[in-house]
């Protein structure tokens, strides 16, 4: 090549500052570049639960193997969830395109892709159903903003509702009160339909129906698991302490998300669970069959939600206890504090959850008979039934990340807080605009957090990664604590890409390390095993 | 001298350095980049607006690699994961010799200001091979979580499992391997 043949280098980068797009957003079709999408759902999971059109696909194919009637399958199912969820025809319907949610989506902020606007996602159906079910839409087409479901729509359908975390942070900013969330959740029931969906939500789902929870590990594996942290606590405190498995009568049962059984940072969360419930002498159980709080039948269809959850409230029949405690977790507390109550109720065999330590009363969890884990221990704290030294946590200088299901959906802001300023010394927020319910998502919620979408995940991280080095460079906080399972996998790798100096971890962690044990030898390591004291790590 | 002109004009070339390298996001973005001011709900835009400022004042005063690579890095982090063909993603540092064409061009023929402009279009360049690095080590490290993240799904499973029913034999040390 000569050089007057190369093109300088504004050129190269195809800058354009009047541009207008080539082709309007209805008519650009979708890229999918590897990093950015979702590997499709194995064919055997899809055989494992009954579900339609399982096969072997990729995105990058040009034929994805729909069925002939694709578009008939697509339009009954949503002609059906219009007339089945007034919400969702609400939605359709009185979107005015204000504008206001345009930028608080973290996709939006972190790609500067326009259809990762709330709107223009939700838009994507929208357009669809103007065209098939609204008069002005027949009749004026594309000038009432209609347009017809085509394969092509099907794919934007697939690399968008599958780039949402189903946060629902632009969903503060409507003021009509629109759910984008909810328009995702819809569309991924549709997509279900035809056979679209992915593996990182399908091989959780298959597993915990078959297995209860979402690795497939068989109850003695959960056991071992189990048994394993039971010795790691007796090396560290000299504490052998209490596991008691499917025991029948127990007061509490306890179920929470595996991921904390099987990988780092979350065992530490759940070694914290089995010292605390030890200290307090709690009469509860933890379950096998029960064995996961965790439910991806939120990312698939409200019927697999159901599915999924139906264990939860089986199980604590079976064993007879009083009423149901559960750890940890994000997306499962928005099923168990939003649907679990009437999609498995009534739960006329439990009794109204009261905490045997403290005769508190919760109220709040009357119907659903489940108590998240950090309102008990905030009121065991509020009720000074723990001896903390949280001196312990020294090393620790901590911010503290709401996670969106509890924040946002179920308004847990600050009973973590209070226990976290109970433990630890050295708390520091985040800015106003990226907590409590304006909360920056961890950019893998909803199944996004799988290693193969990793460079969507960073683009969805940096508003959340940005608020993150704000105190770390202010305040040196070098831990960022959340209370979510997903959270503690996917921040993981936020802080490696973006903050490479903060670890991230649980509160129950923290608890555990503050807690001070009847009985326990002079503690010279964390539930890490890390040294107490800097001067013990020279 | 060139560099009183680009002290003078400081702010109109940033000014166009940034529109320019703005131009590579689509339309609807450009405008949410340039008008959302917070730090924290534009966090894209404020990177741009501190990376490039702080880019052209250390070239301004000769500043110390560590500084340059601080500052690229505020901007080459987020562009090595929005899908940009890594010319795009870095060579938004060449697009300041535009800028600099555009907004001083006339005073720099002017005063025949070209033996300095060379020097400082080095500058340039070397900031180019800089943000280079920067973009490599960025992707590196996205290929080092993956690992990681498939590693860390099951450690403490197979940790618990060779604990219990002993290493699988082809892990084992033998007598040639042991330390």
């Amino acid at each position: 090549m000569e050089l007057h043949n190369l093109s300088k280098p504004q050129d190269l980068m195809n800058i354009d500052l009047n541009k207008t797009p080539e082709t309007p957003w209805m008519d650009t079709p979708v890229n999918f570049r590897d990093g950015t999408y979702i590997y499709p759902a194995a064919g055997k999971n899809l055989k494992r639960l009954g579900l339609p059109n399982p096969r072997e696909w990729s995105p990058t194919d040009e034929d994805w193997k729909l069925p002939d009637n694709w578009k008939e399958i697509i339009m009954k199912g949503l002609k059906e969830r219009l007339d089945k969820y007034r919400s969702f025809r609400l939605f359709m319907d009185i979107c005015v395109r204000c504008g206001a949610c345009m930028d608080k989506c973290h996709f939006f902020i972190g790609s500067g892709d326009p259809k990762n606007m709330p709107v223009l996602r939700a838009e994507l159906l929208r357009s669809v159903y103007r065209n098939d079910f609204t008069t002005l839409g027949k009749m004026l087409g594309r000038f009432a903003g209609a347009r017809e479901l085509t394969v092509d729509v099907l794919k934007e359908w697939f690399y968008y509702f599958f780039q949402c975390t189903e946060c629902r942070r632009c969903s503060v900013f409507c003021p009509y009160g629109i759910d984008t969330a909810e328009v995702t959740m819809i569309g991924r029931e549709l997509l279900n339909l035809v056979g679209l969906n992915i593996n990182w939500v399908m091989e959780p789902v298959a597993n915990c129906y078959r297995f209860g929870n979402h690795l497939g590990i068989p109850p003695h594996g959960v056991k071992d698991m189990w048994e394993f942290m039971v010795d790691d606590i007796e090396n560290i405190t000299g504490i052998n302490v209490n596991l008691p498995i499917n025991k029948k009568g127990a007061e509490i049962l306890f179920v929470t998300p595996s991921g904390d059984y099987f990988a780092d940072p979350g065992t530490y969360t759940c070694m914290g669970y089995l010292m605390l419930f030890h200290e307090i002498g709690l009469d509860y159980t933890w379950s096998t069959y029960a064995s996961e709080g965790g439910n991806f039948g939120l990312f698939t269809s409200h019927e697999m939600i159901k599915r999924l959850n139906a264990k939860i409230y089986a199980e604590a029949k079976r064993l007879g206890v009083k009423w149901i405690l559960g750890g940890e977790c994000g997306h499962m507390w928005r099923v168990i504090h939003q649907y679990m109550e009437t999609m498995n109720g009534p739960a006329d065999f439990l009794e109204a959850p009261v905490s045997p330590i403290t005769g508190t009363k919760f109220e709040n969890a009357k119907q659903s008979k489940m108590v998240h884990i950090m309102e008990f221990t905030a009121d065991l704290i509020k009720h000074g039934k723990l001896k903390l030294d949280p001196s312990r946590n020294r090393k620790v200088r901590a911010t503290y990340h709401d996670s969106c299901n509890p924040a946002r959906a179920a308004g847990l802001l600050e009973e973590p807080r209070y226990v976290i300023q109970n433990v630890c010394e050295d708390f520091f927020e985040m800015p106003e605009n990226t907590i409590r319910e304006q909360t920056f998502c961890c950019g893998g919620g909803a199944g996004l957090g799988n290693d193969e979408n990793l460079e969507m995940r960073m683009r969805g991280a940096f508003p959340r990664a940005n608020a993150l080095r704000h105190v770390q460079d202010k305040h040196d906080v070098n831990r960022l604590l959340c209370m979510c399972a997903i959270d503690r996998a996917t921040l993981t790798a936020l802080t490696h890409y973006w903050a490479p100096d903060v670890s991230v971890g649980g509160i129950h962690e923290l608890v555990a390390n503050a807690l001070v044990m009847d009985g326990e030898q002079e503690r010279t390591e964390d539930l890490r095993g890390e040294p107490l004291n800097e001067e013990e790590e020279e | 001298m060139l560099k009183d002109l680009l002290e003078k004009q400081r702010d109109a070339v940033v000014d166009r350095w940034k529109q320019l390298l703005v131009g590579t996001y689509p339309p609807e973005t450009q405008r949410f980049l340039k008008t959302q001011k917070n730090p924290f709900a534009n966090p894209l835009g404020n990177s741009i607006d501190e990376g490039l400022e702080g880019l052209y004042d250390n070239l301004l005063k000769d500043g110390d690699i560590e500084k340059f690579s601080e500052f690229l890095d505020r901007v080459v982090r987020i562009r090595a994961v929005q899908g940009y063909a890594p010319s795009t993603a870095v060579g938004f540092v060449f697009l300041l010799k535009e800028a600099v064409q555009e907004i001083l061009g006339q005073a720099i023929r002017e005063n025949r200001l070209y033996e300095e402009l060379l020097t400082f279009e080095q500058k340039i360049d070397s900031l180019a091979l800089l943000s280079f690095n920067i973009y490599m080590q960025c992707r590196e490290t996205i290929f080092e979580i993956r690992t990681h993240e498939i590693r860390n799904r099951t450690s403490r499973l197979v940790e618990r499992a060779c604990q219990k029913y002993g290493m699988p034999q082809e892990w084992a040390d033998t007598e040639e391997t042991k330390a």
